[in-house]
């Protein structure tokens, strides 16, 4: 870009950056990724500043972004520097980035990899550093040939004095920056349609290593003298260790341990076979606890008992409960949500080797930092003095941003004096997550004389994978222009553990509140566009102009309203979280009580677009994990256990059954939302509305079964 | 223990392991070739995938008895030097996301091209749906399938 334009925003560089000494010659600059979208806000204190990311600018003009942003296949690698390259004017063959890992120094740097949070908590933190350190080189080059900053631009790579026709490369320039950039610098960011890398398609860097057997992931780790370890763990929830003969498990080849630790029986051994034999041949009694009855019949039972309690709410206007006593058309749903694993296909593993000078982990994790702070509390040392080699991620959907094999690995290593790989098999992974919670629903509506909702109501009982908030998301914040609204929760008591799963409470009220609403068009007979048209036109919602962006970009890019073959339907739904808009269209086809998704036209609008096609990609794979979740998953309790043990008990879509999926996106200026989740809450209700549409059965549980 | 001698990526190999150790840990513990991953360790994944004498196989469910003098591939050796047609084509259609199961995608796919150089959409469905990708990259390996098998063709001047 030029310099012509005024700079300077009133922004000093002082307040969100600092000149480093990390190692490498060349211009080297740290700042700060915050931890949410606010990103805007830059100016953290002074005083107690420190960067969790630099820029280096090397002498041969190779510019590295070092951050600790995970790689889950969700693109970050690419996407990041992306974003750098375009605000640096830089070339983008010369742009990488690397993992910040090793220097302790820079700890603590709060990285967690989950919410959809890496794009849109990166974004204006990492184009303000990325503008100075290009305004530093401009200036830096004006000062080389004694012109005016306004006559220098920046393009791929150079300054560049087009009345003189000079150019000089970022990397000669690095020397000269490196004194500017300590100064205040005034910067100016580029406008969108400035941007050329930004919003084009750019191969993701972590993809080559994925196609040839070279990456590493966490459970590839391979350390000289490492005992890999297996760990049976109780049964029945909450349960303990009672006795076992260690014995026959030594007998088998291989084996060098077996431990009894506060997470269950671990069996060490040289290699993996050998420790999954030595614990095949244990035996363990168990000491089962207080879960024995535990069952989803019960939890079922009580949970509907507890519909009936006193509520928190979490959103209310209007009057609704006079609305649905006095209206005519008042109708009640119940809907239900199983328990679902994360099924990561890389099982859950950590290895760590606990030495006396501290701890180093290697850890397919979504949260380094939890990592580090959970090894130092454990072993009762500084963090400073915990290593974490974050590994390639098989597969994040929040499980990893957990850290029970983490604490495994740990606590075996310091007990047997060796660095240990502990490794879950399918069956740990599967009975021993922490899963998306079970969930009842109970909504009711009420439409007008003309056929429009006027009264809604969602009550959910569930407990809370992160918090009650979390829980109600895409419920309370219902963007439809309904007058007399209520979203409200009971939380029931702790039994099966829980955690996020992939869009959290948004993955079931996207469901929900989108099925409840083709209800409501039913009972009004209003087509389900229509009704959507209307009550967004009608809407509170700042943003309900972006939620009928997506829906009328959906509509045009499908066939909605053309007449469709007996047994087949099409359905919508629409849903937004994490600053991002999402419309699909489901086309089905029900052939002997058995549902065929056939196409799902997908709209976004997420903002500013950094890589298109990692979006696409992105959308495509959360219709899959939310498709997957709403035809086959169950996880379900008998007796304090959970049923479900591997992919044969808890089947996953496979390519015979995935729909062709297509991502229209919609132009914007808006900052970047994320992208990781949002294409999953919608795709259930789209999928059960298309199936109303061709059979007239309204489905109201997960997994969906016509009978 | 017992002593197997078997061909992995077109080298000699003697392994002294218990008879009943699947080929999976033979590759991934003794040999040191992680490219092939374990999933679910019940054939219902396939991760695992590899040819045992030009034959896709699930690795996890062959014990290294079965495997003794067999030619075994893995991802790793499917084109040492470079990417080959079929590599290049699942980079093209930026098929991985976290990329754990692709190593048997990708020795599937290969196998079903050499068996049948322009596969229907049935056809890939038949040879892929023993796997999982839980990323959801259905859509994108079917393209590249498409795509390598066009790239083929071309090459032979068809």
């Amino acid at each position: 870009m030029t310099g012509q334009r005024a700079t300077g925003n009133g922004e000093s560089r002082r307040e969100f950056l600092r000149t480093s000494a990390l190692a490498g010659a060349g211009l080297v600059v740290g700042f700060r990724f915050t931890s949410r979208a606010e990103a805007q806000e830059i100016s953290t204190a002074a005083a107690d500043f420190a960067p969790n990311a630099y820029i280096r600018i090397a002498a041969d003009g190779t510019i590295t972004l070092f951050a600790d942003h995970v790689e889950l296949g969700q693109g970050i690698t690419t996407a990041l520097p992306m974003i750098l390259a375009d605000e640096l004017d830089a070339d983008w063959d010369t742009v990488r980035l690397e993992r910040l890992q090793d220097d302790p120094s820079a700890w603590p740097r709060p990285i967690r990899t989950v919410g959809s949070q890496s794009v849109r908590g990166s974004w204006m933190s990492l184009r303000n550093a990325a503008a100075v350190v290009r305004e530093s080189l401009a200036l830096a080059a004006a000062k080389e040939w004694n012109v005016d900053r306004v006559s220098v631009r920046t393009e791929k790579g150079f300054a560049i004095h087009g009345a003189s026709n000079r150019r000089i490369g970022y990397g000669e320039l690095t020397g000269a920056a490196a004194e500017i950039v300590k100064g205040d610098v005034g910067f100016s960011l580029k406008e969108p349609a400035e941007f050329t890398i930004i919003g084009t398609k750019r191969a993701r860097a972590d993809i080559p290593a994925k196609v040839n057997g070279r990456a590493q992931f966490g459970l590839d780790v391979r350390v000289p003298g490492m005992l890999v370890a297996t760990v049976i763990r109780p049964p029945v929830i909450g349960g303990k260790v009672k006795s076992f003969d260690p014995a026959t498990a030594k007998a088998v080849d291989g084996v060098k341990e077996v431990v009894e630790f506060e997470n269950g029986v671990a069996v060490l051994a040289n290699d993996t076979w050998s420790a999954l034999k030595g614990r095949k041949a244990l035996v363990v009694e168990w000491d089962d606890g207080a879960n024995v009855a535990l069952s989803s019949a019960g939890l079922r039972q009580q949970y509907t008992t507890l519909m009936g309690s006193a509520a928190n709410v979490a959103a209310t206007r209007g009057d609704p409960e006079a609305l649905l006593r006095s209206s005519a058309a008042s109708i009640t749903a119940d809907y239900e949500l199983p328990f679902a694993a994360h099924a990561t296909m890389e099982p859950m593993n950590c290895t760590a080797h606990v030495r006396a000078d501290g701890c180093e982990v290697w850890a397919s994790t979504q949260g380094p930092t939890g990592v580090q702070q959970t090894v130092a509390q454990l072993l009762g040392i500084p963090q400073k003095s915990v290593t974490v080699h974050v590994m390639m991620v098989g597969g994040g959907f929040g499980r990893k941003s957990n850290n029970d094999p983490v604490i495994d690995a740990v606590r075996l290593s310091k007990i047997v004096n060796a660095p240990v790989k502990v490794m879950w098999t399918r069956e740990d992974d599967m009975q021993h997550d922490r899963y998306r919670p079970f969930g009842l629903h109970k909504l009711r509506g009420a439409v007008d004389a003309s056929g429009i909702p006027v009264a809604w109501t969602h009550r959910i009982v569930s407990l809370h994978a992160l918090s009650a908030g979390d829980t109600m998301g895409g419920a309370s914040d219902l963007p439809y222009g309904i007058p007399n609204f209520r979203a409200d929760y009971v939380t029931p008591p702790a039994s099966v553990p829980v955690q996020p799963w992939r869009s959290v409470g948004h993955s079931q009220n996207g469901f929900v509140t989108e099925s409840f609403l083709d209800e409501l068009a039913v009972a009004g007979k209003k087509d389900p566009v229509e009704l959507r048209r209307a009550l967004l036109a009608n809407a509170q919602a700042r943003d309900a102009a972006r939620y009928a962006g997506v829906l009328e970009l959906a509509v045009s890019k499908s066939s909605w309203g053309k007449p469709m073959p007996a047994g087949q339907g099409r359905g919508i739904a629409v849903h937004a979280m994490t600053g991002s808009y999402v419309a699909q269209i489901a086309e089905v086809s029900v052939v002997n009580n058995s549902i065929r998704v056939n196409k799902v036209v997908c709209a976004v609008d997420c903002g500013i677009v950094i890589n298109p096609d990692t979006l696409a990609s992105q959308v495509e794979g959360a219709i899959i994990y939310g498709l997957t979740c709403a035809l086959k998953n169950e996880i379900t309790v008998t007796g304090g256990r959970i049923d479900q043990d591997n992919f044969n008990t808890y089947p996953m879509l496979r390519i015979n059954e995935a729909p062709h999926v297509e991502v229209y996106t919609v132009a914007s200026t808006e900052s970047p939302g994320g992208m990781g989740e949002p294409g999953v809450p919608p795709i259930a209700a789209a999928v059960g509305n298309a199936v109303f549409a061709a059979t007239g059965k309204r489905l109201r549980k997960l997994p969906f079964r016509l009978v | 223990m017992a002593s197997f001698s078997l061909t992995v990526n077109g080298k000699r190999e003697t392994v002294d392991v218990s008879p009943d150790t699947p080929l999976l840990w033979v590759l991934r513990d003794t040999l040191g070739l992680t490219g092939t991953k374990y999933g679910c360790g019940i054939g219902q994944c396939s991760a695992c995938a590899v040819h045992m004498d030009g034959e896709p196989t699930r690795s996890c469910r062959t014990p290294i008895s079965a495997a003794a003098n067999k030619r075994v591939t893995t991802i790793e050796g499917l084109s040492p030097a470079k990417m080959n047609t079929l590599q290049q084509a699942w980079i093209d259609e930026q098929v991985p996301q976290c990329g754990y199961c692709q190593s048997g995608q990708i020795m599937a796919a290969a196998a079903l091209l050499a068996r049948k150089p322009s596969p229907t959409d049935a056809d890939i469905d038949d040879a892929m749906s023993p796997h999982i990708c839980r990323c959801g990259t259905y859509q994108r390996i079917r393209s590249a399938m498409h795509r390598a098998a066009g790239g083929a063709r071309a090459e032979a001047g068809q």
